[in-house]
C-alpha cells in the first residue's frame, strides 16, 4: 500500500473511533445521532480505501440518507427527560470500562498471536477491468439470488410492521369518509316535497 | 506499530469499536435510542471485519454477507423505533426501568 493510504487509515480510523466515544458519552441524543453520522461517514471512507467501493457508498446512502434521518426524526419527535436517562451514567462507567478493556485485550491478544503473518498484503479477487460493483452484482444475482430475494422479502415486513405499529385510529377527529362521500346518492340529501294544495 | 495496515490492524480497528459499543449499552442503559445507537455501533464493528476479510483474503462473498448485515440492520432500526415511538405515547417516557408491564 502506497504512504498515502496508510496515513489515511490511520486518519479515518481515529476519526471513527472519536466519534462512537462521543455516541455513546454525548449529553443530548441529538448530538449522538451527528456523532453517530460522523461515524459511518469514516467508515464508508474506510471501505472505500480498503476497495469496497460499493458497500461504501451503500453506507452512506441507506445509514446516513435512510436510518440516521429516522433516528433524529424520532429524537426530535419525542420530549424526553434527559436528565432522568442520565441516572447510573457515572454508576456503570467503570464496570463498561472493564469490560470493554477486557474485550479489547482478549481479541488482541488472538490478533498478535493468530498467524494472520501471511495475510498482510491485500488479495484481489476481481479479473482486470471490472469494478468492485460489477463483481459484487453478478455474485449477488447468480449464486446469492434467493438470499438477495429473502432480504426483500425482510424489508417489505419492516415496512409493514413499523407503518402497522404506529398507525393510529382517533376516532375523535373529524376526517373525510371518501368512501362514504362516493356511495352518497340524491336521494340521501334531497327531497322532493309537493307544495301545491291539493286539489278538490 | 504504525506500519501498513495489516489485515492485524483491521480486525484491531473492528474489536475497539465493538467495545466503545458495548460500554455504550452498559452505560446508557436508561435511554433507549442510544441503545439503539451503540447496536448500530456493534453491528458497524462487525461489518469491518467481514470487509477486512474479505479484502484480505481475497474473496467477495464477505462484503455479500455485510450486504445482508445491512438490510437486516436497517429493518431492525426501523422496527425498534416504531416500537420506541408507539411505547413513548402510551407511557410518555422511553425509560427501560419502565417498561415493566408485561410483568406478571
Amino acid at each position: 500500500m502506497p504512504l498515502m493510504t496508510t496515513v489515511l487509515f490511520y486518519v479515518f480510523s481515529a476519526i471513527l473511533l472519536g466519534s462512537s466515544v462521543l455516541v455513546i458519552t454525548a449529553r443530548n441524543p441529538v448530538y449522538s445521532a451527528l456523532y453517530l453520522v460522523l461515524a459511518f461517514f469514516s467508515a464508508a471512507a474506510l471501505f472505500l480505501l480498503v476497495g469496497a467501493e460499493f458497500l461504501g457508498l451503500i453506507l452512506v446512502l441507506v445509514y446516513v440518507g435512510a436510518v440516521m434521518v429516522l433516528f433524529l426524526f424520532v429524537v426530535m419527535m419525542l420530549d424526553i427527560n434527559l436528565a432522568q436517562l442520565r441516572e447510573g451514567f457515572l454508576r456503570y462507567l467503570p464496570l463498561g470500562l472493564a469490560v470493554a478493556l477486557l474485550g479489547v485485550l482478549e481479541l488482541s491478544a488472538v490478533f498478535w498471536t493468530a498467524p494472520l503473518g501471511r495475510l498482510g498484503i491485500p488479495a484481489s479477487s476481481l479479473p482486470k477491468g471490472t469494478s468492485n460493483t460489477r463483481a459484487l452484482g453478478t455474485l449477488l444475482y447468480t449464486h446469492y439470488l434467493y438470499p438477495f430475494e429473502i432480504a426483500g422479502v425482510i424489508l417489505l415486513v419492516a415496512i409493514i410492521a413499523a407503518i402497522a405499529l404506529t398507525l393510529r385510529r382517533r376516532p375523535e377527529t373529524r376526517s373525510q369518509a371518501i368512501g362514504e362521500q362516493v356511495a352518497v346518492r340524491a336521494g340521501d340529501r334531497l327531497r322532493l316535497v309537493d307544495l301545491r294544495e291539493p286539489q278538490k | 506499530m504504525m506500519g501498513t495496515p495489516t489485515l492485524a490492524s483491521w480486525l484491531i480497528l473492528g474489536a475497539l469499536l465493538f467495545s466503545i459499543g458495548v460500554t455504550g449499552i452498559f452505560l446508557n442503559r436508561k435511554n433507549v435510542i442510544i441503545l439503539l445507537m451503540a447496536i448500530e455501533l456493534l453491528l458497524l464493528a462487525v461489518n469491518i471485519n467481514l470487509v477486512a476479510f474479505s479484502r484480505y483474503l481475497g474473496n467477495l462473498q464477505g462484503q455479500i454477507f455485510v450486504f445482508f448485515v445491512l438490510t437486516v440492520a436497517a429493518a431492525e432500526a426501523a422496527i425498534g423505533l416504531a416500537i420506541l415511538v408507539v411505547y413513548f405515547r402510551n407511557r410518555h417516557s422511553i425509560n427501560v426501568d419502565d417498561i415493566d408491564e408485561l410483568r406478571g
